[in-house]
């Protein structure tokens, strides 16, 4: 465990990793928006339970949890004590690693959110 | 080539001679142009910026004048004081004006002027292209606005909804004059996207890592990228707005297989993040001030770049809560509520971070501040009402109401317009060296409160009531007379305040200069001194902490004594460092532009072919736009990847860094990049466009119009994929020395991509679809074109590319030119692939 928790810290967290939680959201928002769009106009209902739509909420959620479980071990590397807002390499990662928990946190409410329609309403109209 | 770094004696700063020999060539570098014509070449950030935020605030004023005369209309039932075309006109422009013309521009001209102080750079890294952005505007602008004194201005609403406006028989000149006059602003903003997004990643000072930046440049990084995603689909739904009204194309005509709705999507996917796009930067300023007026660090960094993120991205998935009322299925109006829902949470988490830093600081009270938390309560009363009106049930009860209306209001005045007064408040010492008066901000502050509540509180219930938005007079028996009668008032009350700002600012120059640093304030801005030079910074410094003011040791003589990195100009260049993305490493220093009548003809001539096409005169358009591809070859051509005289230099404190850079490293790569997801963007809002009509469509392609086939498409694309081919193998072969073959095979890239300008019309063209007949034609043709013309535009590049090399411009080692048009070439490439299997393949499928 120990070592997985290190290799996971050596990772570098960037501007492309921190935005991948809510680009994951506004993928499955857009699928959800063209799933509804395309099942109401060209077959005019969907399924009671919406295997396709199920399974890519659940790959949404999966990718968006792990996504933040990584980061949160990268923020919390173990060190010096806080507020962690100094110059080096450690807080720049800190930081970013804990802005792509937080993004993760949203995410992951938001698409619960989104998908949270598709359980209560079961037509077209 | 001699290694200069030998030669480099680090200069004493301890000699007050040697200083002011340097501040001497610092000062004579960037001395502003002058005389009574040539001043208005400059394109130093200090003078850019504040040229760009005195028109943006003039348009404010404009616009307020004709909201003004609204209110006079309605404070009495069955006035008629204005006609009812007037009016449209009024509420028209009023809405366009106070959203492209002030609040967005207002916004860029704010950061055009704060970004380089708060990076502690000299400019930013596009200097001419700030100008040019400026220049777009106020041509844009003048044209835009000035129609309403010729009786033509737009009145179709701000969301000019066809088919009303489409229609020539129902709308005259003005929806032209709107759609195209803003579509040159919409290039304007998206340039100055490109200038924020690479000044933010590339111009911070050494040191200044990511965890460092001011929270001003995080907000100003995001709203960047949302501009670059939120205004290409409304370029895109310009597009076809214009073919249908100037070549009757019936996009928007359901009677020939278009859908107005289509419209409504284009626009609200700019329209939503758009209030983000005006709101986010307000807030930044927030960020900056309240901060100095706790006397502490903003608690939860990471807090609030997380609303910035999260905000941004969610505000994408709002834009069918403008369309509740036009019945879509349940299903994607709840995807949408939802959506509308969950951005509270990071908006609400903002406030609550400010909040908790007021709570924990020590607070002053100044004038500043009490804008700040004044408008927190407008706008939060406009956030509640935004919560009621994201839930489609309740929005069908007060959609098109003036219940909207007050909602809006709530928002825009408490999210955007307090702020900016707030933010005058704060920067006016650090950009004219004086205060304002306190006596006067705070009595117009609670004049400016009292008449915003005024003027919109009443509003909800009229809306409430019944009152539909955009009515010119209403009967008396409504009852709402009292109601407009007091929000009439309160507009009044409300203009009062602005008039008392206005005043203020007036007095400025009888008033004495004041300190530097005013508030005693953490941040890198505060370095400007009241009697400020042009050079922007004297040394750029090394950052250790986010409140360098308050926490380096000696950080302001250390600055100004020029201790810290490049504290000369020994070669007589306009010069800043450019460092890395996420830890702000030196890795260049830019030469920058300086003064030049480039960006002044360039955007005339731009805004030739916008202003002549909405008069029909195509002939002298297009000679505008060889005017336009004149200019802007010129200014690459002299302004552009020059070649140094040395490859590096030294900054100081034993550092020395190139003077050139080429690929991702570059910020001229990267200014390619960002631009062509513009560009991207846009063209998806057009494929959108072609897979919306065949959902409405039980059969799409129509039997009635075949075409354009597989085959021609087929070609264009391989021509396409050839084009990308032999212009990456120039790059590779160019690189290890193969000057000649790379420029064998630019000729070669040259040859196809004009082939495939001709394949991609062939198809339609050969097979005869009549745009004219049917959304299906249009649509093909539509995509086709614009695939085929950003062939033409590869040609046009390649060409250029190979006249450098031939010039001498480019060699193996100097090579940003071939680097960043393979960027350009790889998203034609996608461009091709996705358009020519859209209109070639997609009919073989969906038959």
């Amino acid at each position: 465990m120990k070592r997985i928790a290190g290799r996971l810290r050596r990772r570098t967290v960037t501007l492309w990793t921190m935005v991948v939680p809510p680009t994951v959201w506004a993928a499955h928002f857009l699928f959800s928006y063209l799933w509804a769009a395309l099942m109401c106009a060209k077959v005019g209902a969907f399924a009671a339970f919406p295997t396709l739509y199920v399974a890519a909420t659940a790959v949404a959620i999966v990718v968006i949890v792990a996504s933040g479980v990584i980061a949160w071990v990268q923020a919390r590397e173990p060190g010096d004590a806080p507020p962690h807002d100094a110059g080096t390499t450690k807080d720049r990662q800190r930081f970013l690693a804990t802005a792509t928990v937080l993004l993760a946190a949203l995410s992951t409410i938001a698409v619960v959110f989104t998908a949270a329609p598709v359980a209560f309403l079961t037509d077209c109209r | 080539m001699t290694d200069t770094t030998l030669e480099y004696v680090a200069p004493d700063q301890n000699d007050p001679a040697v200083r002011a020999a340097q501040e001497d060539r610092l000062r004579a570098v960037w001395k502003p142009p002058s005389g009574l014509f040539l001043r208005w070449t400059d394109v130093n950030n200090n003078r850019v910026g504040v040229w760009y935020t005195l028109t943006a605030f003039a348009f404010m004023l404009f616009a307020g004048i004709l909201a003004l005369i609204m209110r006079a209309q309605l404070a009495l039932p069955n006035n008629d004081l204005v006609t009812a075309n007037t009016f449209n006109q009024l509420f028209t422009l009023h809405g366009s004006t106070m959203m492209f013309l002030f609040a967005v521009p207002m916004f860029e001209a704010v950061s055009i002027i704060l970004l380089p102080q708060l990076l502690g750079a000299r400019d930013l890294p596009f200097p001419r292209l700030s100008a040019f952005g400026y220049w777009s505007f106020l041509i844009g602008g003048v044209f835009v606005t000035g129609s309403i004194f010729f009786d033509a201005a737009p009145d179709g609403g701000w969301f000019m909804y066809p088919p009303l406006t489409t229609r020539t028989d129902l709308s005259g000149l003005g929806a032209d004059i709107w759609m195209l006059g803003l579509s040159f602003i919409e290039v304007s903003s998206v340039a100055a996207a490109v200038e924020l997004i690479v000044g933010v990643l590339k111009c911070r000072p050494p040191g200044m890592r990511l965890n460092l930046m001011p929270l001003y440049a995080w907000y100003i990084l995001v709203v960047a990228v949302m501009i670059l995603f939120a205004f290409p689909p409304l370029i895109a739904g310009d597009v076809l707005f214009e073919m249908e009204r100037l070549l009757d194309w019936p996009f928007f005509d359901a009677s020939r297989g278009g859908d107005p709705l289509l419209w409504q999507h284009l626009f609200w996917i700019f329209g939503h993040p758009e209030v983000y796009i005006v709101f986010l930067p307000s807030i930044a300023l927030f960020a900056m001030l309240i901060p100095t007026f706790a006397q502490r660090h903003l608690l939860g960094y990471p807090w609030i770049v997380l609303a910035a993120v999260g905000t941004a991205f969610l505000s994408f998935g709002l834009w069918v809560h403008h369309m509740f009322a036009t019945g879509l299925p349940k299903i994607s109006l709840a995807f949408f509520s939802a959506a509308s829902e969950a951005v509270a949470i990071p908006t609400g988490i903002q406030v609550f971070a400010f909040i908790a830093t007021l709570w924990a600081g020590r607070v002053i009270w100044s004038t500043p501040l009490l804008y700040a938390v004044g408008s927190i309560a407008i706008f939060t009363i406009g956030g509640l009402t935004g919560v009621m009106v994201a839930i489609a049930p309740f929005d069908w009860q007060a959609h098109d109401t003036y219940f909207v209306v007050a909602h809006l209001h709530y928002v825009l005045i408490g999210g955007t317009l307090l702020p900016l007064f707030a933010g005058l408040y704060y920067y006016w010492p650090l950009i004219t060296g004086k205060k304002l008066s306190d006596r006067i901000g705070r009595a117009a502050f609670w004049v400016l409160f009292a008449g915003a509540n005024l003027a919109f509180f009443p509003m909800h219930l009229s809306g409430l009531e019944g009152m539909p938005r955009r009515v010119f007079t209403y009967p008396a028996e409504l009852g709402i007379g009292g109601l407009n009668l007091a929000s009439t008032l309160g507009a009044f009350l409300f203009a009062g305040g602005v008039l008392m700002i206005c005043v203020d600012m007036a007095l400025s120059p009888t008033r004495a200069k004041t300190t530097r640093n005013p508030w005693n304030a953490g941040t890198l801005e505060w370095l400007a001194h009241p009697d400020d030079e042009d050079w922007g910074i004297r040394s750029v410094p090394l950052i250790e902490g986010r409140y360098p003011i308050w926490d380096q040791q000696n950080f302001v003589a250390k600055v100004d004594e020029g201790r810290f990195f490049l504290p000369d100009a020994e070669e007589g260049r306009r010069e800043t460092i450019i460092t890395s993305v996420i830890d702000a490493r030196p890795i260049q220093v830019a030469r920058l532009g300086t003064p030049s009548f480039v960006p002044m003809i360039t955007a005339v001539a731009l805004g030739s072919v916008f202003i002549l096409t909405t008069y029909h005169l195509y002939w002298l358009a297009l000679a505008g736009a060889v005017a336009t591809l004149a200019a802007v070859l010129t200014w690459l051509w002299t302004g552009t990847a020059e070649i140094p005289e040395k490859p590096a230099k030294a900054i100081g404190h034993g550092l020395t860094v190139p003077l050139y850079l080429s690929g991702p490293a570059a910020s001229g790569w990267w200014a390619m990049f960002i631009t062509m997801m513009a560009d991207a963007t846009a063209f998806s809002g057009l494929v959108f466009g072609y897979y919306f009509f065949w959902t409405i469509h039980p059969v799409f392609p129509p039997v009635a119009h075949p075409g354009p086939g597989i085959g021609w498409p087929m070609a264009a694309l391989a021509l396409t994929a050839a084009s990308w081919g032999a212009t990456i193998a120039a790059r590779e072969t160019h690189a290890r020395g193969g000057v000649a073959v790379a420029r064998a095979l630019l000729a070669v890239g040259i040859l196809a991509s004009l082939a495939s300008l001709g394949a991609g019309l062939a198809g339609p063209w050969i097979s005869g679809l009549d745009p004219k007949a049917h959304v299906y034609p249009a649509i093909v043709w539509t995509l086709a074109i614009w695939t085929a013309a950003h062939g033409g535009v590869a040609a046009i590049m390649q060409g250029y590319t190979l006249a450098r090399s031939i010039a001498g411009k480019m060699t193996p080692t100097y090579d940003a030119d071939v680097r960043n048009i393979s960027v350009y070439l790889h998203f034609l490439l996608f461009t091709a692939v996705v358009a020519y299997a859209t209109i070639g393949l997609f009919p073989e499928l969906a038959s």
